[in-house]
């Protein structure tokens, strides 16, 4: 039996008359993450008649709810209910996604000058930023983008002074304290050292993106002409993403 | 058989909307959907169709349409001095198109975003659950010279409509309506923020409508996690400027949101456009 570890403060504020915000203490961290989602899940499962949709961020639940079905009142009174049962957590299945990188200067721009800055090789940078297994906490800013946790403080990076007009889809970037990938063609202020040849969000399927909250995310690095085939088996439908269960 | 509406020329920015995609915000995909409800309700009501049936959305210039059959139409929303075949129609009234019509806009005389829906709705590209075009979602995020957008054949059974008589001051009131976002606490003063009249910046669209106007003072020492937003969140940035989300909006956000927007204020701005006056009024 695995009860919740640790029970938080939470805090209830309104967005207008049809959503709820749900606080959590203001951390990045793994303990706050899984509890937003186990309560986000029970929510998803037992409210789903007067829930129209919930969106998870660090340490946030926001809720869209049925203002003609239920008052903001009652629905926090639920989900307090809900919280304060200290049923086993819903296992959310975990699994770690394996990215495909081509870091070759083709694609990482900005490598060479992250490199000068930090008085390095590039291919350390490649080295330590392909040994991590990242977290996701959530996706959001473009339709597939995940914010992943646990970038080694030596390779933060400062945000560029100017953004770019236009970013590539797939280029994995670094910004300030965060690593990411672009989902699709953006501006943005990013330090960009390579490109995936993956899609993080296919509009024809359901539930489009293939990672989840919760979820872990390794990169591999690979050559130009693997990054061309992938991508050619991506656009036919015959690349399977590499992953393990944890 | 496949019937359709073609578009001769596309206008400034026309759209097809539904009441928007959801379910989807936690993949980082925003909620879209028509910019004012109340007008995008009224012309589907017209024709007995749904409420939240696909229309189009045009904004400010309208494009030229042709209709490879017979149906009906409502245009409600802003007046873009609607022709068919030439000829002035009236807005907020039912309009029986006939095979080979031309419909046209002319000069605006009021609002933004005008809303034209058809019988039955326009059979575009459904994708996860909505027929909202959005970039990287559907296939076109504005309509363009040669689309043909799909629709269902109607034979009118009576030929006089009636028109709808609606309240102006929905278009001419610079009153916007609000409630306290869940950073309100950070606004220092609340002064400034109520008691001013904003003007719309050029830079205003359907992800967002910055406000022109006096320099709100931001809290010093504040630090906040990216959390959600959502369209109507009005956030106060780090230069003393205020943003309003709309529909198109990104997911999150970390800027503080210091005051969400009712249905009818985000449908009110929306008929909004550059240069414009607003002024927020916080319901209790």
């Amino acid at each position: 039996m695995s009860n919740r570890p640790q029970h938080f403060n939470l805090t209830f504020k309104p967005i207008g008359h049809s959503a709820l915000l749900i606080e959590w203490p203001q951390q990045i961290e793994e303990t706050i993450l899984n509890d937003i989602l186990n309560l986000q899940s029970r929510i998803e499962h037992e409210l789903k008649d007067i829930i129209v949709e919930t969106i998870n961020a660090y340490n946030s639940l926001t809720l869209i709810y049925k203002h003609e079905v239920v008052s903001r009142d009652q629905l926090e009174d639920e989900i307090k209910k809900i919280y304060a049962v200290k049923s086993q957590a819903v296992t959310q299945q975990k699994k770690i996604w394996y990215i495909p990188v081509c870091y070759d200067k083709e694609f990482g721009i900005d490598l060479e000058e992250i490199a000068q800055l930090k008085k390095c090789d590039p291919n350390e940078i490649i080295k330590l930023h392909s040994s991590i297994e990242y977290l996701i906490h959530f996706i959001g800013f473009l339709p597939g983008f995940l914010y992943l946790g646990g970038l080694p403080e030596s390779i933060h990076v400062p945000r560029k002074s100017t953004p770019r007009i236009q970013i590539k889809k797939g280029a994995v970037a670094i910004g300030g304290k965060q690593t990411g990938i672009y989902p699709s063609e953006s501006p943005g202020g990013w330090n960009i050292i390579g490109n995936s040849p993956l899609n993080f969000f296919s509009p024809n399927q359901n539930p489009p993106c293939f990672a989840k909250a919760g979820d872990l995310l390794k990169f591999y690095s690979i050559k130009k002409s693997e990054h061309q085939q992938i991508a050619t088996e991506v656009e036919n439908g015959s690349f399977k993403i590499e992953y393990e269960i944890r | 058989m496949n019937d359709f509406v073609e578009v001769i020329s596309p206008g400034l920015f026309s759209t097809i909307q539904d009441q928007g995609r959801f379910g989807f915000r936690k993949y980082g995909s925003p909620t879209a959907g028509v910019m004012d409800e109340q007008s995008a309700a009224l012309a589907n009501h017209l024709l007995n169709n749904p409420s939240g049936s696909p229309v189009l959305e045009i904004t400010m210039t309208g494009p030229k349409l042709l209709f490879s059959t017979s149906t009906l139409i409502s245009i409600a929303g802003a007046d873009i001095s609607p022709k068919l075949n030439e000829h002035s129609i009236s807005i907020n009234k039912v309009i029986a198109i006939q095979k080979g019509d031309i419909l046209s806009f002319g000069a605006l005389r009021y609002g933004c975003r005008c809303y034209l829906a058809i019988k039955d709705g326009f059979q575009t590209e459904y994708i996860l659950n909505s027929y909202s075009y959005f970039s990287n979602i559907t296939t076109n995020n504005r309509i363009k010279k040669g689309d043909q957008l799909p629709i269902k054949k109607h034979v009118a059974k009576q030929s006089h409509f009636s028109t709808v008589k609606i309240d102006d001051e929905f278009f001419k009131t610079i009153n916007i309506k609000c409630s306290k976002g869940p950073e309100y606490h950070l606004v220092s003063n609340s002064e400034i923020v109520f008691q001013s009249n904003f003007s719309i910046s050029n830079d205003s669209n359907r992800m967002g409508y910055r406000l022109d106007g006096p320099a709100i003072p931001y809290p010093t020492a504040f630090e906040m996690l990216t959390s959600s937003v959502l369209p109507g969140t009005v956030q106060l940035t780090p230069s003393g400027q205020l943003i309003i989300l709309m529909k198109d909006c990104q997911t999150t956000g970390g800027y503080p949101r210091i005051l969400q927007l009712t249905t009818d204020g985000i449908n009110k701005l929306s008929q909004k456009k550059a240069a414009d006056l607003v002024a927020l009024v916080l319901q209790e």
